[in-house]
């Protein structure tokens, strides 16, 4: 099979400030086979160019949002982004076939620690339960929405070392989406992709 | 209705040679002379009632120092001191003298010479404030101590009048030729009264000028009647001018004290523009006056003589000029402007003649010889104007009128003007921690921004060598912010081709010039009114009850529509300018912009409603 084209649309407001963001987001910019767009930078007044969106929509295999996660969402850009592009007869509707087959995924770092989002902690949900509106757009959008690729407690990643090894993690994921090696079949059975990087990846690495 | 016939002749003549002398670059000033000329000494056509309607029309000059007044606070009166009283004083002095001196040489009795001296110190505030205001030099280190000479010479014919009849040979009254200020309600009156009486005076029109004027300008202002309000700023010069020749001052002093005192009011600008056209026309016809009481018969009779003189005393002003602004330090084009702008004698003159005359302090022939020399030096005054902006202006350029600043730092930014547009990206860029080097060529401006705290040098951006030392070769970035079309795209070419690695922003006046700087390499060029319209736009259809986010939605519509074009429409412009076909496409552009903005397209899901559009009805999808 043929390489997927994937497309890396990411949101962070305050990108200067940003420690964890910015690593990854390192790792998918340079990357061959995939398209980096920085939406605060490509829209600073929000005038977002629905055309030219639907057109890089249209042109990638997999959407991947990379943000960090803001009120069980994403950043105000990226909102604005789906209330625009993702237009009826576009994405969705009876004629609305554009992503058809494609697949969906979001790479998200949280503030809380992953026992947080548990019944019992104090973010009540499990990430999954949180990003269901997330799931659901892609799913009436006739996407595959993948599991996502989560930093818990990005604000303690460095100095618990847990940064580094989610970037490489983060450009392994990547590549193999690129190549086509990531087990779908078996992805879509676990909750996270993080944490199960090295039984779904197929091939050495 | 025997006033049609002049009027009808004066109009003419002025309607016919100004807007030509204007467009052969002559200035208004030489027109309206030349128009005199014809109509007088040429055809023949006006005579003898020019004198009379040169009463009249000197007028105007009372009005343009009320106007002059108006535009200067009393702290910059204050400011002005030191040029006021040494240049100006100075300059009165001396030539006063050495004319004198020059009169005696040549034979003359030492009271016609020193009678002589003293008319012809003086210059013409009428010619040398027109044109200055007319070429933009008012504000100019040359321009300003030439007001400082003009208003100190209006200044001096108070006490020249009070001193001429000093010199008469035989204590003989003459009678009042109507515009001499002599004959006052004063005389007989001792000399510490009279004193008294004109400082009384003076001290009501500030006074007057300070509590009373403006609460019944209020007052006049609040019947909505517009010409009223004429009616009463015309009636406070009259009456000014009125209650100065009663005491014997002179009344283009008093409007100009009145005018000062009103320069810190709320009606300063209705003012301004109220006056403005009487003083324009009645200072044009004033001119045409001079232009026609010229004597062609005494000029061919005696025009060794004459010339001799006019040149002789226009020589000798200039070079007392020159040395008076070296002695202040004008240099450069400012100092060629002073020196060359003051040279001739006055309007003031003709009044101070006509005042020695009947005073008995020179008789007729001299007087109407000396009346041939001030009138052709005013009519010469042009000329000089011309010399200086045709000529020395432009090999001055760049030393402009003070010698550019050292630079003593770089930064990686370079700035050139800093107007308002300059300004505000200087703050965004300084107050974000970057470092520029600011060049500006107004010396006022520069002193201000420097009040405020920022580092400013003084210097023509176009120079080369300037941009050189502000550090162009180092800099990433050179914002081009001038306020001058031509010498903006000029500096974007420079830079560009010089320093190619340096990212260049300029600042465009409208949309042809966006493609003349693009052309020239301009990297990003922002018209300087675009975006500010465009939010006025914006506010205006918020104003007219539009829900404030939609109205923010047709203004982006619009923005991104207008650069559509912008950058469709260069390739037409690059190929003929504005030719049919460019017109062509703007007209198209223009009618898509409609279908844009038009309420249909909203039904349409199109371009600017676009997006939070609810799903029909009925999809059974949704």
């Amino acid at each position: 099979m043929t390489q997927r084209k994937i497309l890396v649309l990411f949101a962070h407001p305050q990108f200067s400030r940003s420690v964890a963001n910015a690593r990854i987001a390192r790792e998918a910019r340079d990357l061959d086979g995939v398209t980096f767009i920085d939406l605060y930078a490509a829209y600073p007044r929000f005038e977002i160019d629905v055309d030219l969106e639907q057109e890089r929509l249209k042109a990638h295999d997999l959407i991947l949002f990379q943000h960090p996660l803001y009120w069980y969402s994403t950043p105000s850009i990226m909102k604005e982004w789906q209330d625009l592009v993702l237009e009826y007869g576009f994405a969705y509707g009876a004629d609305g076939h554009a992503l058809d087959g494609k697949y969906f995924l979001n790479a998200i770092t949280t503030g809380g620690a992953e026992q947080a989002f548990t019944r019992r902690g104090y973010q009540h949900f499990h990430i999954r339960e949180l990003l269901t509106p997330l799931e659901q757009t892609a799913t009436l959008c006739r996407m595959h929405y993948l599991p996502p690729y989560v930093l818990y407690a990005a604000g303690h990643a460095v100095e618990e070392n847990r940064l580094e090894p989610h970037a490489e993690g983060y450009r392994r994921l990547l590549i193999a989406l690129r190549d086509n090696r990531l087990n779908i079949e078996a992805a879509m059975k676990v909750k996270t992709l993080n944490g199960h990087l090295d039984e779904l990846i197929e091939g050495a690495y | 209705m025997e006033f049609l016939q002049p009027a009808f002749v004066f109009l003419t003549a002025a309607v016919l040679a100004v807007p030509i002398a204007k467009r052969l670059g002559l200035g208004s000033v030489l027109g309206y002379l030349i128009a005199g000329v014809i109509i007088g000494p040429v055809l023949g056509i006006v005579g003898a009632e020019s004198e009379d309607i040169k009463h009249f029309a000197e007028f105007g000059v009372v009005m343009m120092l009320f106007l002059v007044g108006l535009e200067l606070q009393p702290s910059m009166l204050w400011r002005m001191r030191a040029q006021l009283v040494g240049l100006g004083g100075m300059q009165v002095a001396v030539t006063a003298l050495l004319l004198a001196g020059g009169g005696m040489a040549l034979g003359v009795g030492w009271r016609i010479s020193l009678a002589t001296g003293i008319i012809l110190s003086l210059s013409s505030t009428a010619i040398v404030l027109q044109t200055l205001n007319e070429k933009g030099l008012m504000k100019t280190p040359g321009g300003k101590s030439s007001f400082s000479v003009l208003l100190c010479q209006d200044i001096a014919v108070i006490p020249m009048i009070a001193l001429l009849p000093l010199l008469a040979v035989a204590d003989a009254t003459g009678t009042d030729d109507g515009h001499g200020a002599h004959h006052s309600l004063l005389e007989g009156l001792p000399g510490y009264l009279q004193a008294l009486i004109i400082v009384g005076v003076i001290a009501a029109i500030i006074v007057g000028g300070h509590y009373l004027l403006r609460p019944a300008f209020r007052f006049i202002a609040s019947s909505r009647l517009r010409e009223i309000f004429t009616a009463a700023a015309l009636l406070l010069v009259i009456a000014i001018a009125l209650a100065m020749n009663l005491v014997g001052l002179s009344p283009a002093l008093g409007t100009f004290l009145a005018g000062v005192v009103l320069s810190s009011s709320e009606y300063r600008h209705e003012l301004e523009s109220d006056i403005d056209p009487f003083k324009g026309l009645l200072l044009g016809l004033f001119f045409i006056t001079v232009g026609a009481g010229i004597d062609f018969n005494l000029l061919f009779g005696k025009p060794a003589i004459i010339f001799g003189l006019t040149f002789g005393v226009m020589a000798v002003k200039f070079i007392i000029l020159a040395v008076l602004g070296k002695m202040f330090k004008l240099s450069g084009g400012d100092y060629w402007l002073f020196a060359l702008g003051l040279a001739q004698a006055g309007e003031f003159g003709f009044v101070l003649l006509g005042f020695a005359r009947t005073s008995a302090v020179m008789p007729a022939e001299p007087a109407a010889l000396l009346s041939l020399v001030v009138a052709l030096s005013m009519l010469l005054t042009p000329a000089l104007f011309i010399l200086h902006e045709k000529v020395i202006a432009p090999r001055m350029a760049g030393t402009g009128d003070r010698e550019a600043d050292v630079i003593d730092e770089t930064g990686s930014i370079v700035i050139a003007g800093i107007g308002r547009f300059g300004q505000i990206i200087n703050r965004i860029l300084t107050t974000n921690g970057f470092k520029s080097v600011v060049l500006d060529h107004d010396s006022d401006l520069i002193e201000m921004i420097r009040k405020v705290g920022y580092k400013t040098y003084y210097g023509d951006a176009t120079r080369p060598d300037l941009l050189h030392a502000a550090g162009i070769g180092e800099a990433k970035l050179f914002i081009a912010a001038l306020d001058d079309r031509e010498r903006q795209t000029q500096v974007v070419h420079h830079v560009a081709r010089e320093y190619p690695d340096c990212r260049i922003i300029a600042r465009a006046f409208d949309r042809h010039h966006v493609y003349e700087l693009q052309n020239a390499g301009a990297h990003e060029v922002v018209r300087e009114l675009f975006e500010s319209s465009l939010d006025a736009g914006r506010r205006a259809l918020v104003s007219l009850g539009m829900h404030p986010y939609h109205a923010e939605r047709k203004a982006q519509a619009f923005r991104k529509h207008d650069f559509k074009t912008l950058a469709a429409l260069k390739a037409a412009w690059d190929e003929a300018g504005a030719d049919h076909k460019y017109l062509d496409q703007t007209r198209d552009h223009a009618r898509e912009l409609e279908r844009v903005m038009s309420v249909e397209a909203e039904q349409h899901h199109d371009t600017t409603s676009r997006g939070w559009t609810p799903p029909p009805k009925g999809d059974a999808l949704v």
